[in-house]
């Protein structure tokens, strides 16, 4: 898809009044050039871009969103709201990556109102990553109607993820390496799965068998997962009396 | 006195009410007489704004750009021409004369000649028939001189206010011959029997703003202006770059019309010249002008070749440095450091030749297709009847004559002075001595603040509730800089395409007045219920518009932007089609979230009277004084032991200043005032709060303490570079200025008695680490070479340099120095002067100084018995604190980040918090008084109201979907949000009074029941949803 000198991204941008809407003034007023196929929304403050927001980018299409929000601990309110931004996206980040979406697709910077320049060059940075990417989908190898399926079953998980990171995955660092380093652990590598990982896959599982039986090496082959983790989820539902083996078939169906 | 003044007063406001009788007449609507009217009606003063000139404006609405931002000049001052047209305590008085001036400061008698336009104002309607039949053309002054206009016309597209004058090129005038004009005005505006009008007035004080002159090279034949065509002034090419211009934004040369490719500029003219005709100052402004210039012609045209000829270059203010670099490393831009003239005109082209010499080539002569005279300011053309008028003196360059410790006192009290007549300043600084002279005004007639002014009042507001929304979009051309790049008349079209929208129209400034007005009768005419505005940054417009639809009765809040200017044209002006479709993408996108606006209501909270200022230097105390003298308690933290900050180890200034006896004499009045409490030994531990409700804790002397305040002054002022380079700190003969001046005044005889002394200029700044000027470091050497001539006449001073900065009136002192033979020499940063310790021929040991001779071409080496060091002024070390603690943000450079580089120099862009001095950038004494009176001009026009207007967009709750998880309860560190019992349950309410409108509990509630007003789901999700179906 890199070689496809044509394709012109989509990009959808929802950044902070303070700071980086400030920086994307500042840019323009100084005539510093970036690609033209970004549309920015403001908003006050980082914190207020949502699951919902991001996932309804990409369900619209979108081959990649940015997040900007003032420089950590510069917060314009006295919430530290992009902290709280930085944690969900780092959360989203692996809710796609999970998904086979690559997470580079989406990226929060920090930009202050005196930084145009470093908008320019985020810009230009991030238009050259999401163009050698290629279109969403077309880039990870997932046909439409299967990244429509996906998005559609995380976007009914919101409520619960959003409960999952207040309860248990909002996390306080100082530094934007101390986050990269947590949320690249093992240790959230596992909070991620008992947390929301299964729950995706068992909500994507239950969304696959409502069309029709399958058997576990064509969810796995849909889903992206190893066929194991698909007959523990599949067992556990199964126990919970949500779907049901049809004996015979080696398919399994809801119950 | 007081009390008599104060009797006096109120007897004078009984008596006069409701005649020509006003707080303060502010004299020159440029920016600065419009900024300096605005904070004084904001802060309760009624104003008159009287301007010769038929409109308000002044230099800067001829400006095409303003540097170092390139921001659109008329794009930001118009709106504050709206401002002052809107607001009820300013009266602006135009085409008028001051005649006469008499009585004292809190009572004055002002005599007024109003010149005739020859125009009803009240009955004209500005439809500009009149223009359009008048037979007349002259040349147009705004455009100067280069284009014409008719004897009656408009000033300008933005005027204010926005009627025709006639001019004395009109036939009926000069021999009754015609009177077309007259009989096409639908109006029968037009009255030629007008005369001048006398009117008398009482003002309590004055400011005088009356401006600049730009210099006139005809007063030197060498320049050739006026003889040559293709030699145009840097106002002139001001207006040939801008859209409004007389090409309408292309550059192109007299002679034959074509666009320049090959220009030169030449620096100084009528600057730092003392020969006839010129002026001894530096005009402080032209280096940098001059390369907005530079900057804004290759963006015009990429291929024009751009040559400066200069001397040095001042890039000494905030953020020039930068700026210069960036000028300079544009393809096919020359700065060359030479004398430069005009030799001849060719007469077939018409190009110029100009002759300068460098070192490498000697002298060369270059041909020039255009050649622009960085011209410098000079005073008023009037200024010697200016002085007499109002009973003020001059000083020996004819500017005002100030008190060198505060820039705003002339020398008849009660008359203050703003802007570039206290001598030539740039616009942030014209500003904030607006302001800093309108916190003098506020000390003087502090005791009648409120009893003249009025409360603006709006229509009622048109209940919309129930309509199907009716969008109105308009989309503004900003003369070219949306226009040139985008398709405007195509975005109209295809907004009108758009649901809901019922009416789009295109228009060249949607932000002049005349165009606020036509959007206010537009939306009651249309029944419009929305509107959205495609044009710049709602960052600075959205007041401004908000504000017309509340002239409009309807609610501000159903009201949005689509910034394609900032966001689009600006950002991608060489993509024609994508550009296009971006700013239809916007424009759909903003209509999209305009569907769903709801009317919201603001709310009033009370402003806690008293301030804070974070500081006890001199900029502290005086922004303390002054606030003090108004009225309100001040509490003023220093975090050492004793008052004066970086001032105490200055003793002298370039103008002779006793800084010692100056300062002391400001802590007393500090201490001695009852209303200003000072902590010394503090720290702040803890800042928590908002506009008009701060609350700051502080650690004093041991003690906590808990202080509530409305407003909030960074005053934190810069620290010293400490310096690793030239054997500082090895070798004791080594030091910085500050140490220099220290020894100078104790009279140490190593110093005093020195047989040379070496200044290395720009240690420690002017490079990578620090990319910025310290702008006062050159002053500093001067005063200091100046100080040990002084006293050691035999004494070998030497300043190695990279550009002498002695910006402004300081020149003359740069040029004394050089008469007392201070000797002189550039260095270059790719070779810079070495220092070592060694002995000279007779084995006295010295300090061998190598610096490389450019006129001579060889190394030069001096021994030095003392080597001092310019040392760069750094960020103090405390900045990110305080940053953090306020919530205001630091700059690139790490000092303090105002909220526009040009018109808000002392805000932040956090509401309620406002700075001055050094904790902005390096900056002298004068300066640091000018910008710490402004600051406290703009604290009272928060501290002087009851309450501040909170925004409506605030978060609620929707108790069906609240769960009653707190979690939004737990992340809202305003503690605006409660439980409360309802019938069902426990539920979550916000506080709408202590809501911010962050929107953080939106994204962390599980069902999404808060929502933040104005930014709702469903307001975002449609705009997202919108930038994807097409």
């Amino acid at each position: 898809m890199s070689n496809d000198s044509k394709f012109t991204p989509k990009l959808i941008g929802m950044i902070c009044n303070w700071c980086c809407y400030g920086g994307a003034d500042l840019c323009g007023v100084s005539r510093f050039q970036y690609p033209p196929y970004i549309r920015l929304i403001r908003i006050m403050c980082s914190a207020r871009v949502d699951m919902k927001h991001i996932f309804r980018a990409f369900s619209n299409g979108t081959d990649g969103m940015f997040i900007g929000g003032c420089h950590l601990s510069d917060c314009h309110y006295i919430t530290h709201g992009n902290y709280y931004a930085l944690n969900m996206v780092l959360v989203v980040k692996k809710i796609m990556e999970h998904m086979g979406i690559n997470p580079k697709r989406l990226r929060i910077e920090w930009v202050s109102a005196g930084e145009g320049i470093r908008f320019a060059n985020v810009m230009n940075e991030f238009g050259r990553e999401i163009e050698s990417l290629g279109p969403l989908g077309k880039g990870e190898r997932i046909s439409e109607i299967n990244l429509e399926f996906k998005l559609n079953a995380i976007t009914r998980l919101i409520p619960y993820i959003r409960v999952a990171i207040n309860e248990r995955l909002r996390l306080q660092f100082e530094t934007m390496e101390e986050y990269e380093a947590f949320y690249g652990s093992e240790e959230f590598a596992r909070l991620y799965d008992d947390l929301i990982g299964d729950k995706l896959a068992i909500s994507q599982i239950m969304l696959l068998l409502r069309e029709r039986s399958l058997s576990t090496r064509e969810i796995s082959e849909v889903l992206g997962l190893n066929q194991s983790d698909i007959s523990r989820h599949l067992n556990n539902t199964a126990r919970q009396g949500l779907v049901r083996y049809e004996e015979g078939r080696w398919r399994f169906a809801l119950a | 006195m007081e009390k008599e003044a104060e009797r006096i007063g109120d007897q004078l406001v009984r008596n006069l009410t409701g005649s020509n009788f006003v707080d303060v007449m502010v004299v020159g609507g440029g920016i600065s007489g419009i900024q300096a009217a605005l904070d004084l009606a904001t802060a309760g003063f009624k104003v008159y704004l009287v301007d010769s000139a038929p409109t308000i404006g002044g230099h800067m609405a001829q400006l095409d750009k303003t540097f170092p931002t390139n921001d659109c000049s008329m794009c930001i001052e118009s709106p504050k021409f709206v401002e002052c047209d809107r607001h009820p305590n300013i009266e602006i008085i135009t085409y008028t004369e001051v005649e006469k001036v008499e009585g004292k400061a809190g009572d004055f008698r002002v005599t007024l000649t109003k010149k005739p336009r020859y125009i009803y104002e009240s009955k004209c309607t500005g439809c500009t028939v009149c223009a359009e039949y008048c037979p007349v053309v002259y040349p147009d002054k705004f455009n100067q001189g280069i284009s014409k206009n008719k004897a009656i016309h408009i000033y300008f597209a933005q005027a204010i206010p926005l009627k025709p004058y006639i001019d004395e090129s009109c036939l009926y005038l000069q021999d009754k011959t015609c009177t077309i004009c007259q009989g096409v005005c639908q109006s029968d505006a037009i009255d030629f029997t007008q005369k001048a009008e006398t009117i008398e007035v009482k003002v309590g004080a004055i400011i005088l703003a009356p401006g600049y002159e730009p210099y006139d090279p005809k007063l030197r034949d060498e320049y050739h202006y006026g003889e040559f065509e293709n030699v145009v002034t840097s106002m002139d090419f001001e207006r040939l770059l801008c859209a409004t211009g007389p090409y309408e934004g292309e550059i192109r040369r007299a002679s034959d019309k074509k666009h320049p490719r090959k220009i030169a500029w030449i620096h100084c003219v009528g600057s730092r010249q003392v020969t006839p005709g010129g002026n001894s100052y530096c005009s402080a402004v032209c280096c940098t002008y001059t390369q907005k210039q530079v900057i804004l012609a290759k963006d015009h045209d990429a291929e024009t070749e751009c040559t400066i000829f200069h001397n040095d270059i001042r890039s000494y203010g905030k953020d020039f440095e930068r700026f210069y670099q960036r000028a300079e490393n544009l393809p096919g831009v020359r700065f060359i450091r030479s004398y430069s003239s005009i030799v001849r005109e060719d007469p077939e082209t018409k190009n110029i030749m100009v002759r300068y010499s460098t070192a490498d080539d000697g002298v060369k002569e270059e041909e020039f297709e255009m050649v622009v005279l960085s011209v410098g300011l000079t005073p008023p053309a009037d200024f010697k009847r200016l002085a007499e008028t109002f009973g003020i003196e001059l000083n020996a360059h004819g500017f005002c004559k100030v008190n060198p410790v505060n820039p705003m006192e002339t020398s008849r009290p009660g008359i203050f002075v703003s802007g570039a007549f206290q001598g030539p300043l740039d616009i942030p600084e014209s500003v904030m001595t607006a302001s800093g002279a309108a916190s003098q005004c506020g000390e003087l007639l502090s005791y009648r603040r409120g009893n003249l002014s009025k409360e603006r009042i709006y229509p009622p507001e048109r209940d919309i509730s129930g309509e199907e929304p009716r969008v109105g979009v308009y989309v503004c051309h900003c003369g070219a800089n949306i226009g040139r790049v985008v398709n405007v008349p195509s975005a109209v079209e295809y907004a009108l395409t758009l649901p809901h929208v019922v009416h789009a129209e295109e228009n060249l400034f949607i932000c002049s007045s005349e165009s606020a007005a036509m959007l206010a009768k537009d939306i009651q005419e249309r029944g419009l219920n929305r509107v959205v505005v495609a044009a710049c940054t709602p960052r600075t417009h959205e007041p401004l518009f908000r504000d017309t639809l509340r002239e409009a009765g309807i609610n501000q809040y159903c009201f949005d932007m689509a910034n394609i200017r900032e966001h689009c044209s600006w950002v991608h002006s060489k993509e024609q089609d994508a550009v296009n479709q971006k700013a239809k993408d916007i424009i759909r996108m903003a209509v999209a979230r305009a569907c769903h606006l709801e009317p919201l209501e603001e709310f009033d909270l009370p402003v806690d009277k008293r301030a804070l200022v974070v500081g006890g230097g001199v900029a502290g105390m005086t922004c303390a004084l002054s606030i003090a003298n108004q009225g309100h308690d001040v509490y003023l933290l220093e975090k050492e032991a004793e008052l004066g900050g970086a001032a105490r180890k200055i003793h002298y200034t370039l103008e002779g200043l006793d800084v010692q006896a100056y300062l002391r004499d400001l802590i007393k009045k500090v201490y001695q005032n009852p209303l200003i409490h000072v902590y010394t030994n503090t720290v702040i531990t803890e800042a928590t709060g908002y506009v008009g409700n701060f609350t700051t804790r502080i650690n004093s002397g041991g003690r906590d303490l808990e202080i509530k305040h409305g407003a909030t002054v960074i005053a934190t002022g810069a620290e010293v570079y400490k310096p690793t380079e030239y054997l500082y700190g090895k070798d004791d003969r080594v030091m910085t200025h500050l140490e220099l001046e220290e020894l100078i005044v104790k009279g140490n005889e190593k110093i005093t008695g020195a047989e040379c002394l070496v200044m290395i200029q720009c240690v420690g700044c002017r490079n990578e680490d620090r990319n910025y000027c310290s702008r006062i470091c050159c002053s500093e050497s001067i005063k200091n070479a100046l100080k040990l001539k002084e006293i050691n006449p035999g004494m070998d001073v030497y300043i190695l340099f990279r550009d002498m900065r002695t910006y402004g009136f300081k020149e003359d002192y740069y040029r004394e120095a050089a008469g007392k033979e201070v000797r002189f020499i550039r260095y270059e940063p790719d070779d810079q002067p070495q220092v070592e310790a060694a002995a000279d021929e007779e084995g006295r040991p010295v300090l061998k100084v190598i610096v490389p001779d450019y006129i001579l071409g060889k190394k030069l080496e001096i021994n030095a018995d003392i080597v001092a060091l310019a040392a760069a002024v750094v960020p103090s070390a405390d900045r990110k604190e305080i940053s953090q603690f306020f919530k205001v943000t630091l700059g690139p450079d790490e000092f303090f980040q105002e909220a526009h580089a040009k018109l808000r120099p002392v805000d932040f862009g956090a509401e309620g918090v406002y700075m001055c001095g050094m904790a902005h950038y390096p900056k002298l004494i004068p300066e640091t008084v000018s910008q710490a009176y402004g600051a406290a001009g703009r604290v009272l026009t928060l501290l002087s109201h009851d309450t501040f207007t909170a925004s409506g967009s605030v978060c609620s709750v929707d108790e069906e979907n609240c769960l009653s998880c707190g979690a939004c309860i737990a992340a809202c560190k305003y503690g605006a949000i409660e439980f409360y019992e309802t019938p069902r349950g426990r539920k979550a309410l916000v506080n709408p009074i202590l809501c911010k409108g962050d929107g953080l509990c939106n994204s962390i509630c599980p069902t999404g029941a808060i929502q933040l007003k104005h930014y709702t789901d469903q307001q975002l999700l449609n705009q997202i949803d919108a930038r994807f179906k097409v």
